[in-house]
C-alpha cells in the first residue's frame, strides 16, 4: 500500500467505471431521495414531505410501519440462522473436500452448481420437490407422518426457505474455505503430525487461523445476499402463508411496484439500505480492530 | 541412546507403487547406516530424491520396499508421531495463535507431559536457542530465523528426540543471519550429541555444517564422506564437478598403464590403470586447484582463452585439444596469452571409467 | 543386532516388493478419518445433486404422469416438453435474450474494471481509498431498492424492455465485483514487470495488452466468470427492466401457470435448461474457482 506512485493522471483509469457507477448507482440513488422527501397527489405532481415518509416506515403503529418492523424482524432472524448453519457447515464440507487428484475438478463442479442457477429457477426447484402431492422432499417428509405443507403452514415455510437458501449458498462458504484451506502448505500438516497434534487440534491451530480471512469475506457476503433476499422466497412462498416469510425486499417490491406508493418505498429503501451498510461497517471494524488489538498484544 | 542409530535396509521408494520401472523410483533401494552423534548433509540438485529419503525417515512417506530401524526397533511402518524425530521444515512452521512458550510446549502437551515439567523443559530449550526474551511473545511477530529456532525447538523440546532432520532450514533466511543461524545449529549439535540430517542443494551449507555429506542425484547416493574426501577423492564424475567452485576437471582421455593421453599429449599419472574396463568412457579429472597455469613449453601445451581474476586467485580458462580446463594462474606469473602449458600434479589426477572411480595400483 | 538376522532381511527387502496394503498402513491418513470425510462429502453432494435430479425427473414427464403418481424416475419418458421449449419462440427467444445481456454485461463490466484495478493496485491519487469503499458499497445495495428508480430510468432513455436495460444494471454490483477480483490477481504481478516495460519503451496501450494482460489472464477469467455467475442468476431487476423483447428465459418460465392450472413438466423442462449454461461454464473454470476466491480482497 505505501509504495505506490502518487499519480492523479490515474483517476483517467478510473473514469470508466466512475461513469457507469454515476449512471446505474448514483443517479437511481438521487431518484430514490428525491422520491422519499415527496408525496404526490396526481401524476408529475409532486410536493415537499421532509421527513414524513421516514417517520411512518419506523413508527410500528403505522401499517407501513408495522409492516416494516415484521419484516425487518424476519430478515434479522433469517440471517442469523443462515450464518448459524452455513457457516459451520461450509467449513465442515470444506475439510471433507478432497485436495488432489481426479475427484477434486467434478466434486468442485457439483458444489458450485446451486451457485449458478437463477435465483427464480432456484425457487421453482424447491417449490417442485418440497410439495408433498408431487415433490419428492414433501411427500416423503409427510410419508414419515410429519404435519408439512409449506403453503399452509408458517413454520413449515420458514424450514423451507432456509433449507432452500442451505442448499443454495452454503457452497459459497465451502469454495471460500477450500480455497482458504488450498492455500496452507503441506509443512504444516506434517509438522503438525511431527509435533503429534490432534485432528482437533490441527484444524484449531492451523486450519481455523488461516480460514479466519476468507471466513471474515463469507460472513459479509452471506449476511448482505441473505438480508436482501427477495426472488426465492417470492417465487416460493410470495410471502406467506400470510406474511409469515414477507422479508424487507418483498414487502418493498410489493409497495414501489404493485402499489406504486413512491414516498413510502422510497423511504423505507434509504432506511434499508442503510441498515445494511451500518451493521457490515460495524462488523468489518470490529473484526480489523480486534485484529489490531492481537497485533499489538505481541 | 539405543535409539540414536538409524539404518537404511533396502529402502527404496517409487511414487507409482510396485512392479514400478527402473525410472519410477524417487529413491533406489539403498542401505546405510546413519550414526548417533554423526551430523549429514543430504546434497544434492532439486529433484534428487534427498527430501524423500528425508520425509521416509520422519514417517511422512512410507518407503515402497525396505525396512527402517531406530536402533533395533523396525519402524518402517511406525506413524510419524511415535517415532522420536524433530524436523524442521523449508518454510517456518509456527502456529500463529500461540506464544512462543505456548509453541515450544505443545509437542509436550499433545504427548500427555506435566505442566510443571513443560515449563521447565521450554525453559531449558529457549535457553540453549537464545529464546528466552521472546517466550511469551506472540510467534507470527517474529522474524523468520527466530520463527526456524521455534521449529527447531518445538523438536528439541522432547526428551525422547535422537534424531532431527533439516529440510532446507535456510531458504528463507537473510544471507547475513544464514551463517549465525548454522552454527546456532552446530552448537545445538555439539551439546546434544544428536543425530542429525541436514538437507540442501548448497554445497557450502553442507560442507560447513557437517560431519558426513551424502551426494544424491536422480535417487541415488554417489558417495558418503567427509567434505575432505569429497573435495580430494570424488567416487564419481558428478561428485567431483558438484562440489568445488569451480568444480573439479573432466578431460576425455584415452589411459594406458600409467599414462593418460589427449590429443596426442601424454600426461604422466601416478599410479597404474592396466585393467581398466573397454568400451565405456574414460575421463580423467584434476580439481583447478591441482592445475598450475605455465609458461609455454612447460606441462601440457594448452591454449589459453580466457582469464578471470577473482581477487584472491586467478583462474584461467584454457582448452586442450578442444576440450575445456581451468586451471590456477600462480600469484607470479605475467599471463601468457595464447599457447601456454599447464602443469598437472600426477598424485591429484583421477581416472574415471564410466563416471566411477578408478583405484590404480600404485608402484 | 544379529548380524545374521540382518542379511537376511536385506535380501528379503530387496527382492520382494511388499504388498500394497502395507505400503499404505502408515501414511498421511487414518483409514476411518478418510471414510468419514468422504461419507460426509457424499451426503452433502447427494443433498446438492437431489433437488437439481427431481425437476430433470420431471422435465421428461408428462404432466398426467406427474400429478397421478409418484415415481422416482419417469416412467413413459417424453422429450415434447423440449420439443415445445426449442420450437417455440416465445420460449426458446428467452435465453438468446438471457445469454444477451449477460454477455454485454460481462464484457463491460470486465473493460472497464482492467484499467480502474490497475490504477486502485499501481497508483495512489485523490481519495481512492474512498472510490474504493464507495465502489465496494455498491454490492450491498439491495436490487429491491433500485428496482423502481431503474425501471424509470431506463424509460426515460428509451432502453426498457432491450437487454441493454439489463446489462447495464446488472453494472452496478458486476462492476466494482469486477474491480474488486482484478485488484487481487494485479497486486499479485511484482511492480518491476510494468517499470521493465517502460524502461524497454513499451507505450503503456501496447504494454497493457502484450505483456500485462497474459499475465493476468486467470484474474480476467475469474472476473468474467463472476461476472457471468451474477448477472445470470439475478432475477428481479432483469425482469423488472423487460417486458416482451428482452425477458429473459427464467421470467418466461411464468408463462406456464395458466388458467388450466400449472404446466409442471414444461416448468421443469426450462428449468434444467437454465442450468446447463452454469454447469458449462463451471466445468471450464473448474481449475481457477479455488484460486479465485483466494485472490480476492477485502
Amino acid at each position: 500500500m505505501n509504495n505506490k506512485v502518487l499519480n492523479n493522471r490515474a483517476w483517467f483509469f478510473v473514469l470508466p467505471v466512475l461513469l457507469i457507477v454515476l449512471f446505474s448507482a448514483l443517479l437511481p440513488l438521487m431518484t430514490v431521495i428525491n422520491y422519499s422527501v415527496q408525496d404526490t397527489i396526481g401524476p408529475n405532481a409532486f410536493f415537499w414531505n421532509g421527513a414524513g415518509w421516514f417517520r411512518d416506515v419506523l413508527d410500528p403503529t403505522t401499517p407501513i410501519g408495522a409492516n416494516f418492523a415484521g419484516a425487518l424482524k424476519r430478515n434479522l432472524v433469517f440471517s442469523a440462522i443462515i450464518l448459524v448453519i452455513e457457516v459451520p457447515l461450509g467449513i465442515a464440507i470444506s475439510l471433507c473436500m478432497p485436495r488432489k487428484g481426479w475427484k477434486v475438478g467434478p466434486t468442485l463442479v457439483v458444489v458450485a452448481l446451486p451457485l449458478l442457477i437463477p435465483y427464480n429457477v432456484v425457487g421453482t426447484i424447491w417449490q417442485v420437490f418440497a410439495r408433498n402431492d408431487i415433490g419428492l422432499f414433501g411427500y416423503a417428509i409427510n410419508a414419515l407422518g410429519i404435519d408439512y405443507n409449506y403453503s399452509l403452514g408458517p413454520t413449515s415455510a420458514w424450514i423451507t426457505v432456509i433449507i432452500m437458501d442451505v442448499w443454495h449458498w452454503t457452497s459459497l462458504v465451502v469454495l471460500l474455505c477450500f480455497a482458504g484451506l488450498k492455500a496452507i502448505p503441506d509443512a504444516f500438516y506434517q509438522a503438525a503430525r511431527i509435533d503429534g497434534a490432534s485432528r482437533w487440534s490441527i484444524f484449531v491451530n492451523i486450519e481455523l487461523p488461516k480460514l479466519r480471512r476468507v471466513l471474515v469475506i463469507a460472513i459479509l457476503l452471506r449476511f448482505m445476499a441473505s438480508f436482501m433476499i427477495y426472488t426465492e422466497p417470492f417465487v416460493l412462498t410470495g410471502g406467506g402463508p400470510g406474511n409469515a416469510t414477507t422479508f424487507i425486499s418483498i414487502d418493498l417490491v410489493n409497495m414501489a411496484l404493485g402499489q406504486l406508493l413512491l414516498g413510502q418505498s422510497a423511504a423505507l429503501s434509504l432506511i434499508y439500505e442503510l441498515i445494511i451498510l451500518a451493521i457490515c461497517w460495524i462488523f468489518y471494524t470490529a473484526v480489523t480492530h480486534f485484529e489490531q488489538r492481537e497485533w499489538t498484544r505481541e | 541412546m539405543p535409539g540414536g542409530r538409524i539404518t537404511l535396509d533396502g529402502i527404496g521408494h517409487s511414487y507409482a507403487g510396485p512392479g514400478a520401472s527402473e525410472k519410477d523410483y524417487a529413491l533406489h533401494p539403498m542401505h546405510h547406516v546413519w550414526e548417533q552423534g554423526v551430523s549429514y548433509a543430504l546434497l544434492g540438485p532439486s529433484g534428487c530424491g534427498k527430501t524423500t529419503l528425508l520425509n521416509i525417515i520422519s514417517g511422512l512417506v512410507t518407503p515402497s520396499e525396505g525396512r527402517l530401524f531406530f536402533g533395533d526397533r523396525d519402524v518402517t511402518y511406525l506413524p510419524t508421531e511415535k517415532r522420536n524425530i524433530a524436523q524442521v521444515f523449508q518454510f517456518p512452521v509456527i502456529y500463529d495463535t500461540m506464544t512462543v512458550a505456548q509453541n515450544l510446549a505443545f509437542p509436550l502437551k499433545n504427548r500427555g507431559m506435566p505442566a510443571d515439567r513443560i515449563k521447565i523443559r521450554v525453559g531449558e530449550v529457549a535457553e540453549l536457542l537464545g529464546l528466552t526474551g521472546d517466550l511469551a511473545r506472540r510467534a507470527r511477530g517474529l522474524t523468520a530465523d527466530a520463527k526456524q529456532k521455534i521449529s527447531l525447538g518445538r523438536g528439541l523440546v522432547r526428551e525422547d528426540v535422537s534424531a532431527v532432520l533439516f529440510d532446507e532450514p535456510l531458504t528463507v533466511i537473510d544471507p547475513g543471519l544464514k551463517w549465525e543461524l548454522r552454527s546456532k545449529l552446530r552448537q545445538v549439535h555439539r551439546a546434544l550429541d544428536l543425530l542429525m540430517i541436514y538437507v540442501t542443494h548448497d554445497q557450502v551449507e553442507a560442507l560447513t555444517f557437517a560431519d558426513r555429506v551424502v551426494v544424491m542425484k536422480d535417487g541415488r547416493v554417489l558417495q558418503i564422506g567427509t567434505p575432505v574426501e569429497l573435495f580430494e577423492r570424488p567416487e564419481h564424475t558428478f561428485v567431483g564437478y558438484f562440489i568445488g567452485s569451480p568444480g573439479m576437471n573432466l578431460l576425455a582421455a584415452e589411459v594406458k598403464g600409467d599414462h593418460a593421453r589427449i590429443g596426442g599429449q601424454e600426461i604422466k599419472l601416478a599410479a597404474d590403470y592396466a585393467s581398466l574396463p573397454s568400451n565405456v568412457p574414460i575421463q580423467i579429472g584434476i580439481r583447478p586447484d591441482h592445475a598450475m597455469l605455465a609458461p609455454d613449453g612447460k606441462g601440457v601445451r594448452v591454449r589459453v582463452e580466457r582469464i578471470d581474476d577473482l581477487g584472491r586467485t586467478r583462474l584461467a580458462r584454457v582448452t586442450v585439444d578442444g576440450q575445456n580446463l581451468i586451471a590456477t594462474v600462480p600469484p607470479d606469473l605475467a599471463v601468457p596469452s595464447g599457447e601456454a602449458g599447464v602443469i598437472l600434479d600426477p598424485r591429484r589426477i583421477h581416472v574415471y571409467a564410466n563416471d566411477r572411480r578408478v583405484e590404480g595400483a600404485v608402484r | 543386532m544379529d548380524k545374521r538376522m540382518t542379511e537376511q532381511r536385506l535380501s528379503a527387502a530387496s527382492t520382494v516388493a511388499l504388498p500394497r496394503n502395507a505400503v499404505s498402513a502408515g501414511t498421511t491418513d487414518r483409514p476411518f478419518a478418510v471414510n468419514w470425510r468422504a461419507f460426509g462429502l457424499s451426503l452433502y453432494l447427494l443433498a446438492l445433486v437431489l433437488p437439481i435430479y427431481w425437476l430433470v425427473n420431471m422435465s421428461f414427464k408428462s404432466n398426467e404422469e406427474i400429478n397421478s403418481t409418484m415415481t422416482l424416475f419417469p416412467h413413459h419418458p417424453i422429450l415434447t416438453n423440449y420439443i415445445h421449449i426449442f420450437t417455440d419462440p416465445a420460449w426458446y427467444m428467452g435465453y438468446v435474450h438471457s445469454i444477451t445481456y449477460v454477455v454485454i454485461n460481462v464484457v463491460i463490466s470486465v473493460v472497464v474494471a482492467l484499467p480502474a484495478a490497475y490504477a486502485f493496485s499501481r497508483y495512489r491519487f485523490l481519495g481512492d481509498k474512498h472510490l474504493f469503499f464507495w465502489l465496494l458499497t455498491n454490492l450491498m445495495a439491495p436490487p429491491a431498492v433500485y428496482a423502481l428508480p431503474f425501471f424509470n430510468l431506463y424509460t426515460a432513455v428509451g432502453l426498457f424492455d432491450t437487454p441493454w436495460a439489463v446489462a447495464l444494471a446488472h453494472c452496478l454490483f458486476n462492476v466494482p465485483l469486477a474491480v474488486w477480483i482484478l485488484e487481487g490477481f494485479i497486486s499479485g504481478v511484482p511492480r518491476e514487470i510494468d517499470e521493465t516495460a517502460q524502461i524497454d519503451g513499451y507505450s503503456f496501450p501496447h504494454f497493457f495488452i502484450k505483456i500485462f494482460l497474459p499475465l493476468i489472464a486467470n484474474g480476467v477469467g475469474v472476473a468474467a466468470f463472476f461476472c457471468f455467475m451474477f448477472s445470470w442468476v439475478e432475477m428481479l431487476l432483469a425482469s423488472t427492466l423487460t417486458s416482451v423483447n428482452a425477458k429473459p428465459i427464467a421470467a418466461v418460465m411464468t408463462r406456464t401457470v395458466s388458467a388450466a392450472g400449472m404446466d409442471w413438466g414444461m416448468l421443469a423442462a426450462a428449468g434444467v435448461l437454465t442450468m446447463i449454461p452454469g454447469a458449462i461454464v463451471i466445468w471450464f473454470v473448474r481449475n481457477h474457482i479455488a484460486k479465485g476466491f483466494a485472490l480476492g480482497r477485502v
